[in-house]
């Protein structure tokens, strides 16, 4: 296929001359990464590390989808927003480092929560879909939209001292459900937020998530697909867990049962916690 | 008592009586509705941890589920 060609300014030959320089991106994939569209669910723990990456490459469009303000306890993790920042709708917050980061990148701040109801539509809106949601209901309709649109997915997932992070193909590689068929049941699981969880392990959890869209854009073999890369801080060590797709499974399995959008029970554990909050708490 | 064996969980070799998938998540005092279990390669369906019976150089992952992120 015929790629156009782009012409760069002086100051983005400048910007991305270490990346231009690398044989695997060169000026083809630079204009690759300016063209791209990538959204990222939930401008928090693991969005900030993501999106604050992919706008430093050059992604041309960057959709940032969070609901929330920024509370003052998100800030020894969520590097994107700074103490003025609290009470602040997030992707606002958002908005205004990554411009500031790199102008030639265009935000497009969604300030709600996926929906069933929008997940479709927005995701046919980008190239591909970056999971950084720390609810399951959420983390399982990020997958079911992504199989739909057949977006690729990169799951990314911290709790106190350990995260994981998995790149989904759909229909060629494992999928979320293909692991894990339903979410947990409501309060078993506990949340950050109940948890606790380092704060620079979001950064090792989303660099890794950024650079595998990266790797998704400019074509690179190897994506972290049919693996899933854990890593634990404690030990400072790293494992994979080869996944499989499962014939199983109930959406991309041979005889899948998901045939429409739904939302399981929303976070029904996290409302008595956020009421413990005096501040009320970001959901 | 019944003599241990040994299993490769979650990539570590550990010696183990438990007869079961099952049995091992409760020795282990894992909590079945909080992970999902590879056996062998093959992602298990939580109905057949009882079922599934461990032997010699079984290797099991407990994968569990992670949130994080926004909050």
């Amino acid at each position: 296929m015929m790629v156009k060609l782009m012409r760069f300014s002086e100051t983005q030959i400048q910007r991305y001359s270490r990346h231009i320089l690398l044989p695997e991106v060169g000026g083809k994939g630079q204009a690759a990464l300016l063209k791209a569209r990538v959204l990222v669910i939930g401008a928090g723990g693991l969005g900030s590390p993501v999106a604050l990456y992919l706008a430093a490459a050059g992604i041309g469009t960057i959709g940032l989808i969070d609901g929330d303000v920024v509370d003052l306890s998100n800030l020894h993790r969520q590097i994107l927003h700074h103490t003025p920042d609290v009470d602040r709708p997030k992707v606002a917050s958002a908005q205004a480092k990554l411009t500031a980061l790199n102008p030639d990148v265009t935000v497009v701040p969604h300030h709600e929560r996926l929906t069933a109801d929008n997940a479709l539509s927005l995701f046919e809106q980008y190239d591909i879909v970056i999971d950084g949601t720390d609810n399951f209901p959420t983390k399982f309709l990020a997958n079911d939209a992504a199989i739909f649109t057949k977006r690729p997915l990169i799951h990314g997932g911290i709790l106190r001292f350990v995260g994981q992070v998995m790149t989904i193909l759909p229909g060629q590689s494992a999928c979320y459900r293909c692991i894990f068929k339903e979410p947990p049941p409501a309060g078993l699981v506990p949340t950050c937020q109940e948890a606790g969880v380092l704060g620079a392990l979001a950064g090792v959890i989303g660099t890794i998530q950024a650079t595998e869209a990266i790797k998704l854009i400019l074509g690179l073999p190897q994506p972290l697909t049919g693996r899933l890369l854990t890593y634990d801080a404690l030990a400072s060590s790293f494992r994979q867990i080869t996944v499989r797709r499962n014939p199983k499974c109930p959406i991309c399995g041979e005889q899948p049962t998901i045939t429409t959008l739904t939302v399981a029970e929303q976070q029904v554990c996290e409302l008595p916690t956020a009421a413990l909050l005096s501040n009320g708490g970001a959901a | 008592m019944s003599s241990s064996f040994s299993v490769i969980v979650n990539g570590k070799e550990e010696a183990t009586t438990a007869a079961s998938v099952m049995e091992l998540l409760q020795i282990k005092k894992v909590d079945p509705h909080m992970v999902s279990v590879e056996y062998n390669g093959e992602i298990l369906d939580r109905t057949v941890f009882p079922s599934t019976h461990l032997k010699s150089g079984d290797k099991i992952e407990f994968l569990y589920y992670m949130g994080g992120g926004t909050a």
